[in-house]
């Protein structure tokens, strides 16, 4: 089985973050990266595909220079090749040119599973997995907690809202898209970066893949959401601070 | 000129977001002048569609087929791309749900559109409509506008004041797609739920929740002791729910469980609009986080930015002298 799995480096969790001079844009000038956590879960579910089904783990990103050090995380943790699709530095496409240079890049693979993660933690789009779906023309799910391939098909249990489940049988080839927490991620053996450092990564510019996919939405500005004028914020040493509260438990909320 | 707002059920019921996705609809519509019709998919769906025109849509499109009757990605976007390709609306809205997060990107790959999803909140201005979403889990927001027609938009869930039935009663209108079993890939079998919960959040006075703020499972009796101080349920967000350190029935959250109580402590949960969307109806809400930005402080209505190692075992201390 050809298994690709498509992982998004983003800013890391505890990133501070600001708009630059323009407004528009996020202020990358501090930033530290890392994957995209529910792609660290498709990763892990992709892996574990291979294990059960034998085959290649391919890894697919999309994202400037600095996303190879994602890809060599993937690597290391058990990947066996890649492709990079690079994008300048901060020409971020939409969800629909994201996954147009996904597509393009991934079709001549003909893999069987693309799997990702259900949205990425920075922009939070939701949509990249599923628009490459329907530009290859595959099958998908989303939200997906448990993988069963059944030959030719796939069974896949989907999450629906308020605790509600339920079970999809799809045809290969498919795209997954894989809700975080399903699995225990693996750690990179020390063997497995050493390892990582000759796999084949092959990077693929925006001009090779003339992609005609133009933003049509646009961005006017970014800012911090306003602040909440309702909120009381308590301060000073962490016994002054409790004390405040519980007079605020007891005489406010009367809870106490 | 319109506006088109698509409703969602399951088994014969609404999901609420429905008809916030139609207030975010109206708050256009109405600024605009433009009608706000609404539609609704499904097999048998007839009293639907009427209690729907209810709440004074002007027309709302019955898709009625019996290859709807189940949910499946195919079936309704070919139905959606077939209506929106007869009544070419301005704007399309959807309740950004689980559901709706499995077709509408298709859809709108298929139109060659993205799709402008979770949507907070609209400005209409001269130049048109922008769109505020959040990025970063809400950490920042950004106005997105759009020039495409349609505008195919998702709203989310308690980012508008739902609508409510009454005003002049719109009529229904039958659209029947074409729909061929062929087109239809996937095999859905009927939603389930896990066994019986046996805590129930939603009943609970206070309630003490734990996120990842927490770092690691060996610290829970931090908040553990609170709880009990307080005589309190435990909940967390997803994260330590994923991680196996609490159960997932104390999830609190859309994927979890929704919460009224009296008192929320957000306990090193930044807030994620997936975890707000379940603890948004409690009455007061006292979030304690390291980080000042972490959106959770923007329900909160007592807040405290600091180590929750250093101000929960304090807060412990004196909730125990006050109760005496």
């Amino acid at each position: 089985m050809k298994i690709v799995v498509s992982v998004k480096q983003v800013p890391a969790r505890d990133a501070t973050l600001r708009a630059d001079s323009t407004g528009k844009r996020l202020d990358e000038s501090d930033l530290t990266y890392e994957m995209n956590e529910p792609d660290a879960y498709a990763l892990e579910e992709a892996l574990q595909l291979k294990e059960k089904l034998g085959g290649e783990v391919i890894v697919l990103c999309a994202g400037p220079d600095r996303a190879t050090q994602t890809i060599r995380e993937a690597l290391a943790k058990g990947a066996d090749r890649a492709i990079h699709v690079e994008l300048e530095e901060n020409g971020i496409p939409d969800a629909l040119a994201t996954a147009g240079l996904l597509a393009k890049a991934i079709k001549p693979e003909s893999p069987d599973f693309i799997l990702t993660g259900l949205q990425s933690d920075d922009l939070g789009y939701g949509q990249t997995g599923v628009m490459l779906a329907e530009l290859l023309g595959y099958a998908h799910a989303t939200i997906v907690m448990e993988v069963e391939p059944e030959g030719d098909k796939v069974r896949v249990k989907r999450e629906l809202e308020d605790g509600w489940y339920q079970y999809v049988t799809l045809p290969l080839p498919v795209v997954l898209t894989i809700q975080s927490g399903i699995k225990k991620l693996r750690y990179a053996t020390l063997m497995g970066i050493k390892k990582a450092k000759t796999k084949e990564v092959r990077t693929v510019s925006v001009a090779d893949l003339g992609s005609d996919m133009e933003s049509q939405a646009t961005t006017e500005q970014i800012y911090l959401p306003p602040k909440n004028k309702g909120i009381q914020m308590l301060s000073g040493e962490p016994r002054a601070i409790a004390q405040q509260l519980v007079e605020k438990l007891k005489f406010e909320a009367r809870v106490l | 000129m319109s506006i088109l707002v698509i409703l969602e059920q399951r088994g014969g019921k609404w999901n609420r977001v429905s008809f916030e996705a139609l207030a975010a609809g109206r708050k256009i519509g109405e600024t605009m002048n433009l009608p706000v019709n609404a539609a609704v998919l499904g097999s048998g769906i007839e009293s639907l569609a009427n209690e729907a025109a209810g709440y004074g849509v002007p027309t709302v499109f019955a898709l009625d087929h019996t290859l709807l009757a189940q949910y499946t990605p195919e079936g309704y976007t070919l139905a959606i791309q077939q209506l929106i390709e007869s009544q070419a609306p301005d704007v399309v809205i959807f309740p950004h749900t689980y559901q709706v997060r499995d077709y509408a990107p298709k859809l709108a790959a298929r139109l060659g559109k993205s799709l402008i999803s979770d949507v907070v909140d609209v400005k209409v201005h001269d130049g048109g409509i922008s769109f505020v979403r959040q990025l970063f889990q809400g950490k920042l927001n950004s106005d997105i506008h759009s020039n495409d027609k349609p505008a195919l938009v998702s709203v989310q869930a308690g980012a508008f004041r739902a609508a409510e039935p009454g005003g002049n009663a719109g009529s229904v209108e039958a659209f029947q797609p074409q729909l061929d079993q062929s087109q239809i890939r996937s095999r859905p079998e009927a939603p389930y739920q896990e066994t019986a919960r046996s805590v129930d959040l939603g009943a609970a006075d206070v309630i003490v929740s734990v996120g990842r703020g927490i770092k690691e499972k060996d610290n829970l009796p931090v908040v553990e002791a609170l709880a009990e101080a307080l005589g309190a349920e435990l909940a967390a967000s997803r994260p330590i729910c994923d991680n196996g350190w609490l159960p997932m029935e104390r999830q609190v959250g859309s994927s979890g469980q929704t919460v009224s109580p009296k008192v929320y402590f957000a306990v090193g949960i930044s807030g994620a609009i997936q975890h707000l969307v379940g603890m948004k109806g409690s009455k007061t809400v006292v979030a304690i986080n390291k980080d000042e930005n972490a959106p959770i402080f923007e329900t909160a209505n007592y807040g405290v930015v600091g180590d929750l190692f250093e101000i929960v075992p304090a807060l412990v201390d004196e909730i125990k002298k006050a109760k005496g």
